[in-house]
């Protein structure tokens, strides 16, 4: 497992989901006659406004909230997704800018599918353990793309989490340790210039899915020499309903660790934002004390596993910046026309 | 051009920032150049906290171009906290949600989007308070 030298932790955390949801079988109206089952009840989906880039400042200025931190302390501002705006251009100086922490910061774009966000929050958790930072902004935001009638366009959403890690001694939970466990294993991915990605099917599942997140996940609770018992809440990627249960349920934890940051079955899969939502929305419910363990996922592939520790200053600083039930209760459904023309489905001629 | 004009604004843009008189505590925005018979000392930076009130509205149908798929969309007169009237774009709201004197708060999006081989153009709007 890999500890920073100087103890690290989260002094602030934000999140941001757009107001707006298709429902799953509204989907599945167009394309299977409304017939088969569907993998979640409803998915979030960007207004016309919104892209990375504007859900990351969202989620970014909800976290500097918490803290209570001026943005010209901030070492890092990095943005994790795999739909940034440009191809080339940053969304972290656009987010940096938007924040008022340029010039003096390090700020850029991470890429791993899934676990863009908690591949950022790795390197701030190095960042700031190595003393070169105080306090790193770790975001991971996706608009994930999808092919019209594709299993994933029933669960590709959008959303952000924004992370703030600082000094363990400020923060509102504190970071034991990391593990990541990455392997070459294409089980999704988007060749440059195409406008959707490809999926290998079944081969999504056990051999990327569930042997990546298993691994990480046992690994760091065999470094701690700890048992899922000894958790009080838990959160995995969860591309869909089904996954994340599944795979909390083989490692051993329960429905009832899991539930709290289990967002999915009603926005979807976040993309780079769904691990980190589903902590973000723990930390909303957490008492001080409360221990929670996180394992991110990215496909092509890798995990990343946390363990952090809830400490009395979550009770003073969540409710400075909206909860994420406030996100999650402010829905307003459009139909398939109204999400296909926001998409950028339809062909202009 | 187009590019550097974006740019310049992206301060006022991007974060709401203004300008406070260093003499009268005045705050005002957008941020203007020193008048005659000030100097660059006159005004200082100003981060407004884009919490404010509609002051007056309307809903934009017959969109300019580059603006036609975010059509219909409405604009406002909003009343910031700090004094200044700002014009700006509405958003995450229905025409039924607004009214007069509801409260906003500043939100950045995208504003325009200048084609395959321009910018993307960010700034402030503002939503019915969450």
């Amino acid at each position: 497992m890999m500890k920073p030298t100087r103890p690290v932790g989260l002094v602030g955390y934000g999140v941001y989901v757009p107001r707006y949801r298709i429902a799953a079988k509204e989907i599945a109206r167009i394309w299977t006659d409304g017939q088969g089952g569907v993998p979640v009840d409803s998915k979030s989906v960007p207004g016309p406004d919104e892209d990375t880039i504007t859900m990351s400042i969202e989620a970014a200025r909800s976290a500097l909230a918490r803290a209570e931190l001026s943005a010209d302390q901030l070492g890092a501002v990095w943005v994790g997704s795999e739909s940034h705006p440009y191809s080339v251009k940053p969304s972290g100086t656009v987010v940096a800018e938007a924040l008022g922490a340029t010039p003096w910061v390090s700020a850029g774009d991470w890429e791993f599918a899934c676990k863009a966000g908690s591949e950022a929050f790795t390197a701030g958790m190095a960042m700031v353990g190595s003393g070169m930072a105080n306090y790193v902004l770790a975001i991971g935001a996706d608009t994930a793309q999808s092919r019209p009638g594709d299993a994933l366009e029933y669960t590709a959403s959008a959303g952000a989490a924004a992370l703030l890690v600082g000094p363990a001694e400020e923060s509102l939970a504190t970071i034991e340790a990391t593990v990541s466990f990455v392997t070459d294993t294409p089980d999704f991915f988007r060749r440059a210039e195409r406008p959707y990605p490809t999926h290998g099917n079944r081969f999504t599942g056990e051999p990327a899915y569930f042997r990546t997140i298993q691994s990480a996940a046992r690994r760091l609770l065999d470094d701690l020499g700890r048992a899922p018992s000894d958790f009080t809440y838990a959160v995995f990627h969860q591309p869909n309903a089904k996954f994340p249960q599944a795979v909390a349920k083989r490692l051993g934890f329960s429905d009832a660790q899991i539930a709290p940051g289990l967002l999915s079955p009603q926005i979807g899969n976040t993309y780079s934002g769904a691990a980190l939502s589903g902590l973000c929305a723990i930390l909303d419910v957490a008492q001080p004390g409360d221990t929670i363990f996180m394992t991110s996922y990215g496909s092509g592939a890798g995990s990343d596993a946390y363990s952090l520790t809830v400490t009395d200053a979550i009770l003073e600083r969540r409710a400075r910046a909206p909860l994420t039930e406030a996100y999650l209760k402010r829905k307003v459904f459009v139909d398939y026309a109204v999400y296909a023309k926001w998409r950028g489905k339809l062909v202009m001629g | 051009m187009e590019i550097a004009r974006h740019w310049r604004g992206r301060a006022a843009r991007y974060r709401l920032e203004g300008q406070r008189s260093r003499s009268t505590g005045e705050v005002r925005f957008p941020p203007q150049p020193p008048a005659l018979g000030e100097t660059d000392e006159t005004w200082e930076a100003f981060a407004l906290s884009g919490r404010g009130e509609i002051y007056s509205f309307s809903v934009i149908r017959q969109a300019p171009d580059g603006y036609e798929g975010f059509a219909p969309y409405p604009v406002a007169l909003v009343r910031l906290a700090e004094g200044p009237l700002v014009t700006a774009q509405l958003t995450d709201c229905a025409e039924d949600d607004l009214a007069v004197g509801t409260p906003v708060e500043m939100v950045t999006r995208k504003l325009v989007d200048t084609g395959e081989d321009g910018v993307l153009v960010y700034g402030y709007k503002f939503r019915p308070t969450l």
